[in-house]
């Protein structure tokens, strides 16, 4: 494990707002391509904000222009399989998808390819009227390799997830609110605003109730129902061991607003 | 390119700027100013550099000679038929739907200046245009029936909006002209004017919005051309939205200010 400090890459910007930790992909001149030091700087302040008690909530954002164009395609034009294969660049994808806290992606402008599954591998989305979604791969000889076809075709279906990644055809913003593929559409002044109203929203929940319920969902994706049912189950009696149950209850109960710790 | 070419000192396409202002003037009076590919291509560079000048803060469109605009040029449009592969589809697609669309988008107010008959796609253009003032000479005719095709360029999305569903078919079957009394009966067009006063009454309402606030003009556009396809609770929430981005702008407080001070603001579009 060789990864500089969170904050230190210069290709992403970290900020703690409160609760709420804000990554920022920071390569504006390349529409945010997602290089190497990029993922690694991204994987690693997620590690960061993940282990900070403090933070409830976590954002990726980009800038109005593009979330993310996509992969640097330079980085592996030249590549054989046996190169790209030992290449541990796309295992770093993994980490953002199986983050244990709440993650938003804040998506404005481009979201294609890498970008756009970046933002499949977070909780939610919220989106500027100008976002478009896509996984063009196919028009350059290759295929969605950081889980486009599986997370598409879980929030999309089959037949609007083959669509997408067999034409390499643009979703807008609108679209992909209909698709159910974002929480939200904003304009495009406000759309971190909102991402972050959203993400203190959040962070001010009890944090362990958030957790065992992202786990919850995240495994109804990929359980038949009666195992699905089994986790919830069981995640839900864990919960009754934290003091945040006793003062969510007890507040419901005395008609007042709960004081959660954390605990 | 098709047609044949003006020499530089004649364009195809007048551009003219004061006072914030930017008159664009279809210019090939004598075929009644039908569209070429270079106009078209002409007039969509034109609002998409218009859209990132901050000096451009109201666009006019209008038309030399005595027409507006015949609308398509049909004969160059024989011609590339002829000349085989050629799809209506991808014509409208690659040069008309992105203009009648940057009309729409750009975030300024585009006020159309009908000088005379408005045909065809000529029409369509002025429909998708935000302010429409109109010479009382002028003549909306939709012949698309006549050669067979339906309206297009966005006429049958704003058609039916502007004058409802059956004067909208009915119009749109029959081809019947469509007078400039009528317009304004309709709401296709704000006011008529004489002919000889158009250009002065257009300089007019442009001058004056060029002064106003303009984010707040940007963002009441984008709210009107969602609200075409919102639905209510929506709406309220869109609105909500926008209010909070103009809330945190300087014109919003310079306009506050020189409410409650009695004077006249001066917004900085910031």
């Amino acid at each position: 494990m060789s990864r500089p400090p969170a904050g230190c890459a210069k290709e992403i910007r970290t900020e703690a707002e409160g609760p709420v930790g804000l990554i920022t992909l920071n390569r504006p001149s390349v529409l945010n391509a997602l290089n190497h030091p990029l993922m690694e700087g991204l994987v690693g302040a997620l590690e960061d904000f993940e282990r900070a008690p403090s933070i409830g909530c976590i954002i990726i954002t980009g800038n109005a222009k593009a979330f993310a164009a996509g992969a640097d395609i330079k980085e592996m034009d030249h590549a054989t399989t046996a190169e790209i294969s030992r290449d541990p660049h796309l295992s770093r994808w993994d980490r953002v998808g199986k983050c244990a806290k709440p993650v938003i992606a804040a998506v404005s402008g481009f979201a294609l390819g890498g970008g756009c599954e970046l933002a499949l591998a977070c909780d939610m989305i919220v989106a500027s009227e100008t976002a478009v979604f896509g996984q063009p791969e196919i028009n350059i000889g290759v295929m969605p390799g950081a889980g486009g076809t599986q997370r598409l075709t879980r929030i999309l279906g089959k037949t609007r997830a083959m669509e997408m990644v067999l034409t390499g055809k643009r979703m807008t913003a609108r679209e992909a609110l209909a698709a159910g593929l974002v929480n939200r559409v904003v304009p495009v002044e406000s759309y971190l605003e909102q991402a972050k109203k959203l993400a203190h929203e959040i962070a001010a929940q009890p944090p362990m109730a958030v957790r065992m319920a992202k786990e919850a969902v995240l495994k109804a994706l990929d359980v038949d129902l009666d195992a699905g049912l089994a986790l919830e189950r069981r995640l839900f009696y864990s919960l009754f061991d934290t003091g945040d149950q006793k003062e969510g209850m007890r507040a419901f109960i005395e008609k007042r607003e709960p004081k959660f710790t954390g605990k | 390119m098709t047609g044949p070419m003006k020499t530089a000192a004649q364009p195809e396409l007048l551009s003219e700027r004061s006072n914030g202002v930017l008159t664009l003037t279809l210019n090939r009076p004598e075929v009644l100013n039908s569209l070429t590919v270079a106009m078209l291509a002409g007039l969509l560079d034109s609002l998409k550099k218009a859209e990132k000048d901050p000096t451009v803060r109201c666009v006019v469109l209008t038309a030399a000679g005595r027409a507006f605009c015949a609308g398509a040029d049909l004969g160059d449009l024989r011609a590339r038929q002829a000349q085989g592969a050629f799809s209506l589809g991808d014509e409208l697609r690659l040069r008309f739907n992105p203009l009648i669309a940057q009309i729409r988008k750009i975030e300024k107010p585009v006020i159309g200046a009908v000088n005379g008959l408005a045909a065809g796609a000529g029409a369509s253009l002025i429909l998708s245009t935000d302010i429409k003032i109109c010479a009382e000479k002028a003549v909306f005719i939709n012949a698309f029936s006549k050669v067979g095709l339906v309206p297009d360029s966005g006429m049958t999305y704003f058609m039916p909006r502007f004058m409802g569903l059956s004067l909208a078919l009915e119009h749109a079957w029959t081809a019947k002209p469509i007078s400039a009394a009528s317009a304004l009966h309709y709401g296709w067009v704000n006011r008529v004017v004489a002919a000889e006063e158009l250009a002065a009454a257009a300089a007019e309402i442009a001058e004056e919005l060029a002064k106003s606030a303009s984010l707040a003009l940007g963002l009441t556009k984008r709210a009107m051309n969602r609200s075409l396809d919102n639905n209510f609770e929506s709406q309220l929430e869109y609105e909500a939205q926008l209010q909070e981005i103009l809330g945190k702008t300087n014109d919003h407080q310079e306009g506050l200010g020189a409410f409650l001070e009695k004077r006249a603001p001066k917004f900085t579009g910031e």
